[in-house]
């Protein structure tokens, strides 16, 4: 069961069309919402009056600044909404928001990230950290590099847009929402909106993706809700796709300078990191120095991160936030150290291996890195026959980079399972499937455990009226998070089951276990699960589950290391990546199926994230360039090279009664990193800026020839 | 009154000139499997066939489908594509998967054996977020089971 490939339960309905998403709900009398959204990145709303849009055809209610929390006169970022309007066709909202009157006041943006900390403008305090003795460190050292890296602006750009259905019903509210965190939209709408908890129900069944950008409560929330009550009608509200790419969020650009110097022999003496990150108005400061603290043993790290506060759009979660930047530019710093004290890069690798948490010393849960290395020595031994395939146009090289995460997971959360009498099992739970195959997983464990088949499993998720508590899609948490709570749910309902057992067939209940839908006697005897679940007639067995706490003193994280092959012309700076070797440590596998689907889809985000994809903001006004789908370009199908996927598939004995690590992240953490140090093995050329354009590579090209003129000994790879 | 030609079936519309073919099959018809993603003809999310060609519905003007047959995801529920696309688990989040299902029937309708690059090539015009193209190629290509 556990361990085998499954196909997604719910596959059929989405490929069916027959899964209903927020975007297909329809409710009778449903209202359509449009927002008026700031045209400059910053100006003040000097005076504003809503009565003709509110007095337009179609229009049911009309509202502005200060209606609810987040729709202010004081726009910060452009496209931030100041006014919203709702009526009984999208068209009618959106032609009654031209005749909203507002005199706008212009103000001057700060839009530059390293003005911005000069300036103190800061979203968060800057977190500094520091190990060892970083002088010292560096005066150690026999080589130092210190290189600037740049990180470009990205959307999460999901398929189905934020959006959501307001309807009030007596003194409580429903909300349909597109969300990773039923849960925490409960908790913090009732704050807003003065409610009992149990007064908001919060539903999201399917949702189109979110990749970190749906984790909670924003404004075209509030302002949903109170549009329904004003009307008392049900109220959607969808951002446009133009609107998506301005407001839902996004991973925020850096500007990085990296340091690490070893000795001869190769180990690291002194790792250390200066993170500007450019987050917009708003977020929160995310760990861009985590990879350079956790990855390697070096006693002598210092590391600062600033959170500039700029009149942007705020930065949102985004798959592995910070470890993505900052694994970039650590991973191509390392390699060009290694070639500079010639050492093999998977050898410095491995030779500065931590067998113990870097920052505090605690011995790890589990890490099967070094045996990620150990898989990946017969991958990089091809890269002498990879290179040899060069001619004088294309050049062809290997890179690699190592991965660390988090994807522990953790307590509280909560599971039930019910047994009926026709011997199936239906797990529910308030948590939500972002996409990754989490239901899937979740009948796989809770089958496991009682004995069943995955097809005699039902998974009941997305409605907080229906099940427990559950944790945010978030942080590749959601498997190792609920799936202990459910295996203990299962458990549960197995004991209750057993207990029944023992006493018809006059049995000690040690005895006894379930298996292929048997329950089976140690000493003989086998009787189906129905000869007891059919006692229970109309009623049902309820197992409960709770997730217990993560092993105490240790340190649960993710592993792994990627390996590119690209071919590089060295004419235009075409650069096409040719193969992608994944190799990942995240525990036991539940459905390995799933799994390598996260890593394919992780990996070709990345490969978008390296190549193509870029919001582009005016540096004059702050307004944003790349607001549709063919101007901010995710990849397509044609772009995706050959993925290899090799999970280590070790259960984490420490972690939980499941033994599994998270998958959401880990895979998109190394592969911009994996393929910057192929192209420098293909051609001698360091590209420190993405995405990789023609233009940066043409220029590292050029910068390569001349170092490689002036040194001729020191000369790169190509 | 014209008549829409919808999987089969004839449904008299009376509606705005302007609206969407998109918009009448989701709102007036029910028919929510074709899914509206940008809106503006860039993802391919909202992709249907009139005659059989893929079209993007979210830009097509339903005024303009005239005596076409439209054939949307509700109408290739049981084609061997969608059974395809679960086994080899071609979707994840499944937004983006209705349309993917309606582009690739048309391909194969038209070439029953694509090769690599001609899958490729037809399926460029659905984007997938979520990055399933390894397994949506895989789909494809073994779509007859």
């Amino acid at each position: 069961m556990v361990g085998r490939d499954s196909p997604r339960l719910d596959g059929l309905a989405k490929a069916r069309g027959e899964a209903r998403y927020t975007a297909d709900v329809q409710l009778p009398g449903m209202l359509h919402t449009a927002l008026l959204h700031s045209p400059f990145a910053r100006s003040r709303v000097r005076r504003i009056d809503v009565a003709a849009a509110e007095a337009a055809p179609g229009v049911r209610a009309a509202i502005g600044p200060g209606a609810v929390e987040g729709l202010e006169a004081e726009a910060e970022y452009e496209g931030y909404a100041v006014a919203a309007v709702a009526a009984e066709t999208l068209d009618q909202a959106e032609a009654a928001l031209q005749l909203i009157d507002i005199d706008w006041e212009e103000l001057e943006p700060l839009l530059d990230a390293t003005v911005a900390v000069e300036r103190g403008s800061l979203v968060a305090d800057s977190r500094r950290y520091e190990r060892g003795d970083y002088e010292r460190g560096l005066g150690e050292a026999d080589a130092v590099v210190d290189s600037e890296y740049r990180t470009q602006t990205l959307n999460h750009n999901s398929m189905e847009t934020h959006q959501c259905v307001c309807e009030w019903r007596g003194d409580g509210i429903d909300v349909h929402i597109s969300t990773q965190y039923i849960w925490g939209v409960r908790r913090d709408l009732a704050k807003a909106l003065g409610l009992p908890e149990d007064k908001v129900r919060v539903v999201c069944e399917f949702m189109g993706g979110g990749f970190g950008s749906k984790a909670g409560v924003d404004s075209s929330l509030l302002l949903t809700a109170e549009l329904a009550r004003l009307t008392g009608r049900p109220v959607r509200c969808a951002l446009t796709r133009r609107a998506e790419n301005m407001i839902s969020g996004n991973r925020n650009a850096t500007l990085q300078r990296v340091t690490a110097g070893a000795r001869a022999d190769g180990t690291l003496t002194v790792l250390g990191g200066e993170y500007t990150c450019a987050l917009g108005w708003d977020g929160w400061l995310p760990p861009t120095a985590g990879p350079t603290q956790l990855l390697y043993a070096c006693e002598n790290v210092r590391t600062v991160e600033h959170g500039a506060k700029l009149n942007l759009p705020p930065m949102a979660a985004f798959r592995a936030p910070g470890f993505v930047e900052g694994t970039w530019s650590l991973e191509c710093v390392l390699d060009k150290l290694a070639a500079q004290v010639g050492v093999d890069p998977l050898e410095l690798r491995k030779l500065n291996y931590a067998h113990a948490d870097a920052m505090d010393g605690r011995p790890y849960s589990s890490k099967g890195l070094m045996e990620c290395y150990r898989r990946a020595e017969p991958h990089w031994e091809r890269r002498h026959e990879v290179r040899a395939r060069s001619d004088e146009i294309w050049k062809r090289g290997m890179g690699m980079a190592s991965q660390i995460w988090y994807g522990g997971g953790g307590p509280p959360s909560y599971a039930w399972v019910r047994l009926g009498s026709d011997g199936r099992a239906n797990v529910v739970t308030a948590m939500q499937d972002i996409g990754t195959g989490t239901r899937t997983a979740m009948a796989m464990i809770a089958a496991e455990e009682l004995g069943l088949t995955v097809d005699q499993v039902e998974v009941q998720l997305g409605d907080s009226a229906r099940g427990p508590f559950a944790v945010v899609s978030g942080g590749s948490s959601t498997l190792p998070s609920m799936g202990p709570a459910v295996r203990s749910a299962a458990a549960d309902a197995a004991r209750q089951v057993i207990e029944l057992a023992a006493q018809r067939f006059e049995r000690e209940e040690r005895l006894l276990s379930l298996k292929g839908g048997n329950i089976v006697s140690s000493d003989g005897g086998s009787w189906p699960l129905a000869e007891i679940t059919g006692l229970l007639e109309d009623g049902q067995i309820l197992g409960k589950g709770a997730r217990g706490p993560n092993p105490t003193g240790m340190r649960v994280l993710t592993f792994g290391i990627q390996l590119a092959e690209v071919a590089v012309d060295v004419g235009t700076g075409e650069v096409v990546v040719e193969k992608v070797v994944a190799i990942h440590d995240v525990g036991r596998v539940i459905n390995p199926l799933g799994a390598r689907s996260q890593i394919e889809g992780g990996i070709i985000q990345a490969l978008g994230h390296t190549f193509s994809e870029a919001r582009l903001d005016d540096p004059q006004t702050g307004t944003i360039l790349t607001r549709t789908l063919d101007s901010y370009k995710v990849p397509t199908i044609a772009d995706v090279p050959e993925i290899v996927c090799d999970l280590v598939d070790e259960p984490d004995v420490h972690l939980t009664n499941l033994g599994s690590k998270g998958l959401g992240e880990p895979p998109i953490v190394p592969t911009a990193a994996a393929i910057a140090n192929a192209i420098r093995d293909a051609t001698g050329a360091d590209v420190t800026s993405l995405p990789i354009t023609r233009e940066e590579i043409l220029r590292a090209l050029r910068d390569a020839e001349a170092r490689r003129r002036k040194e001729p000994v020191a000369a790169g790879a190509a | 009154m014209p008549d829409l030609r919808v999987n089969g079936h004839d449904y008299a519309f009376d509606t705005n000139v302007g609206r969407s073919l998109a918009d009448v099959l989701r709102e007036d018809l029910g028919l929510t499997g074709t899914k509206v993603a940008c809106g503006e003809g860039h993802c391919g999310a909202c992709t249907v066939q009139l005659d059989g060609v893929p079209v993007l519905s979210c830009i097509t003007l339903v005024h303009t489908v005239g005596a076409r047959e439209v054939t949307t995801i509700e109408g290739l529920r049981d084609h061997p594509l969608v059974s395809a696309f679960v086994r080899t688990d071609a979707l994840q989040c499944g937004f983006c998967t209705p349309g993917q299902i309606v582009s690739a029937a048309a391909l194969v309708a038209s070439n029953p054996d694509p090769t690599h690059e001609e899958i490729r090539h037809g399926m460029a015009g659905n984007l997938c977020r979520c990055g399933t193209y390894p397994r949506i190629e895989e789909a494809i290509a073994t779509w007859r089971g």
